[in-house]
């Protein structure tokens, strides 16, 4: 990681949501930053933290009752105590966000091209026309056929490609310093979704932004990301460059999803080893490691002791939140990665094979 | 009629059935247009949604077969189709060597019992105002099967057992499960009658990573153990190559190429083939930047959809001819069958950014 001051940079961040049921801890201290230009991609389940986190930067839980502590620092700004009037000059024009639903977030029945040009009014002082123009400018850069002629056209004469492409020209108008971009291709064929990934790292070429990608979907981060933060149950149990949690990850969790999921290039014989259980309620999150009850590879005081993200020795870049030794941990995903299933490696790396 | 023995399949796709075998399904030029209309009090037909155009394929006993292609292709239609759940406007289904394409009532009613589909959302496909020990026993029921109350009981807990849901949990309502639990709930509903067929739709796309892995190890297991015959419907396409014996791939309501699912994922034949797998985002950061080919464009409208092959409109490779003289599905020497006048030769395959197996 460069040493220059972050792009953004959030601190112990803490999301809460009073409900009936009791108070939702969904997202429980995180930390990160996002340098000029790069990528950073949050990887977590449902329930993670990992929309919520994005929403609160841009001052978008404000409204909802939310307890938030920490800091958000954007260029050195701490976004957390601006009025709701300073935000809205932050957002949309510094940073933008894209959603996972093109089609719920257009309006119906307002034209492509009207959204666009509201988009650019709303932070720059020039006439209809220019902002018209503007528009079609911007539908050309996502690469929409015939944008002069397409600006007019409503939501749902699009595709749900171009509705993407539209969202992400929406999200330019101001070529902002920041991209969020949560689960943007979620919603999309395969073919679709390959085009809306090469039309975010293209853009992000030529305009020299940051983009902070969400999302569940391992090969989309690998595909984008420098660097990438793990979620699970409101936290961030890893983090480092996408090639380390590749090639080298550290949490189990990390391991779980890199071994639960089918991957082209691997036999078919060999069995899939899926994470046990299901993921926790954010109102009573388990004690200690968040991660423990469901961890083949816990141990007793697991429960006990909360692990704190700590660098793994040796790599000072890379970032993990697990209870066990750096040793341990290497042992027990060389067995995994040779194809061993978790009972397996724990026996070789010398740990109880009747763990909590 | 009921007797009527199996015949040879279509002779224009004559290799979209497995090597040996005997076939449990068999479908034929299967064809289904949705009417589209015009105008409230006089409603005038003016065109129709071709979304399945004249279908052929057939599926083993045993054996997985799965369905790929992108929203709108057809694959959930062909499954409903098999199932009957809609009429066909043409062609055949042929299930345990019968014509089943027409059959009503209570002859409807007996086929059903031996295929069964699982559904894409465990959320909507529970009625929430039953325990499920009911909903896992509702099929008994309709079929007037297991009378007594005791008996199905232990019918029931004993299929919770199967696909790993605890017994005790018989009168718990859906709520209070898990997406991947209320999945296994599916599953263990679509066993209770021992089906042999089993149409699987997208079972895991609503699920979390995590438990993806639970649901696809227990179809396998469960495959395997009961030697089910099983469709298997999903857009991912790893996710389908782990799960299946052979893939057929699906453009605009055709099948474009059908083949044993490794020679189909390491040299397909067909450009639709080859663009589909070089877009799937693969977990390896080390291969960031790699270029590859990408499709532009839409997916035409299947209520017009483009003439011969309805892929060339698209298609990289594409010549006059493919716009005048549609391709057949034809064995192309390399194990699949591709509907293609011109298929990928290996170099282009490498080329468009097919990651081969390591």
């Amino acid at each position: 990681m460069s040493a220059e001051e972050p792009l953004l940079r959030v601190e112990d961040l803490r999301v809460e949501f009073p409900t009936e049921d009791g108070l939702v801890h969904a997202v429980d201290g995180i930390t990160y930053q996002v340098h000029r230009g790069r990528t950073l991609g949050i990887v977590g389940e449902s329930g993670s933290g990992k929309t919520v986190g994005s929403l609160t930067t841009l001052g978008l839980t404000r409204g909802q009752g939310a307890r938030i502590s920490g800091r958000v620092l954007f260029e050195g700004r701490d976004l957390l105590t601006l009025s709701e009037d300073e935000m809205r000059k932050v957002r949309g024009n510094d940073i933008s966000m894209v959603f996972q639903d093109p089609l719920s977030s257009l309006h119906p029945l307002y034209s492509v091209g009207a959204q666009l040009t509201e988009a650019v009014l709303a932070h720059r002082d020039v006439s209809k026309a220019t902002a018209r123009a503007r528009a079609v400018e911007l539908l050309g850069l996502v690469g929409i056929p015939d944008p002069a002629r397409r600006v007019s056209d409503y939501p749902h004469e699009f595709s749900g490609g171009m509705r993407q492409r539209a969202m992400i020209a929406m999200a330019l108008a101001n070529e902002p310093k920041l991209l969020i971009a949560d689960e943007p291709t979620t919603a999309l064929d395969v073919t679709v979704q390959a085009q809306i990934l090469a039309l975010m790292e293209r853009l992000q070429r030529e305009l020299g932004m940051a983009i902070v990608i969400i999302t569940h979907d391992l090969g989309v981060v690998a595909e984008m990301a420098d660097d990438i933060a793990v979620m699970y149950a409101g936290r961030i149990v890893e983090t480092a460059s996408a090639e380390l949690v590749f090639s080298s990850p550290e949490h189990p969790y990390t391991w779980g999803l890199l071994r639960s999921i089918p991957r082209l290039g691997r036999s078919r014989e060999e069995s899939l080893v899926p994470i046990p259980g299901t993921p926790p309620s954010l109102i009573n999150p388990p004690s200690g490691c968040h991660f423990h009850p469901r961890c083949p590879y816990a141990q007793p005081d697991h429960a006990r002791i909360d692990p704190a993200l700590e660098p793994v020795p040796g790599e000072p870049s890379h970032h993990v939140a697990c209870l066990l030794e750096a040793g341990v941990r290497r042992a027990l995903w060389a067995e995994l990665r040779a194809g061993r299933m978790p009972e397996q490696a724990l026996a070789a790396a010398g740990l109880p094979v009747e763990p909590a | 009629m009921s007797a009527a023995p199996d015949r040879a399949p279509a002779p224009t796709t004559p290799g979209a059935t497995p090597a040996g075998g005997e076939p449990l399904v068999v479908v034929r030029d299967l064809v289904k247009h949705f009417p589209l209309t015009r105008g409230i009090v006089i409603r005038r037909r003016i065109g129709a949604v071709r979304a399945v155009d004249g279908v052929s394929f057939s599926v083993n006993r045993g054996e997985t077969l799965g369905i790929v292609g992108e929203t709108g292709c057809g694959k959930s239609t062909t499954a409903r189709l098999i199932m009957r759940l809609l009429e066909a406007t043409g062609g055949e289904v042929r299930f345990d060597g019968r014509d089943i394409t027409h059959l009503k009532g209570h002859e409807l009613k007996a086929v059903r019992r031996e295929m069964q589909m699982i559904f894409q959302d465990p959320y909507s496909s529970l009625n929430p105002r039953k325990t499920i020990g009911s909903i896992i026993g509702e099929p008994f029921v309709i079929h007037g099967l297991e009378q007594g109350k005791g008996e199905r009981k232990r019918a029931v807990q004993e299929l919770m057992e199967t696909v790993g849901l605890n017994p005790e949990h018989y009168n718990r309502y859906p709520h209070e499960f898990s997406g991947g639990q209320r999945q296994r709930i599916g599953v263990a509903r679509a066993l209770a009658l021992k089906p042999k067929l089993l149409i699987a739709d997208e079972p895991v796309s609503a699920l979390d990573v995590s438990i993806q892995a639970q649901v696809l190890n227990l179809l396998r297991d469960l495959q395997r153990q009961l030697g089910l015959t099983v469709v298997f419907i999903a857009h991912d396409l790893s996710v389908v190559r782990h799960m299946c014996d052979r893939v057929a791939v699906m453009y605009l309501g055709k099948i474009v190429e059908i083949g044993p699912s490794d020679p189909l994922y390491e040299f397909p034949r067909h450009p639709y083939t080859g663009a589909l797998l070089a877009a799937v985002p693969v977990a390896d950061p080390t291969r960031h930047g790699v270029q590859r080919r990408l499709l532009s464009g839409d997916v035409p409208s299947p209520a017009n959809p483009p003439s011969a092959c309805r892929f060339h409109t698209r298609c990289p490779k594409a010549q006059p001819l493919c716009s005048t003289e549609e391709p057949l599905l034809v064995e192309k020497g390399s194990g699949t069958e591709a509907a293609c006048h011109f298929p990928l030769t290996r170099e282009e395959v490498a080329a468009i950014g097919v990651r081969s197996p390591a």
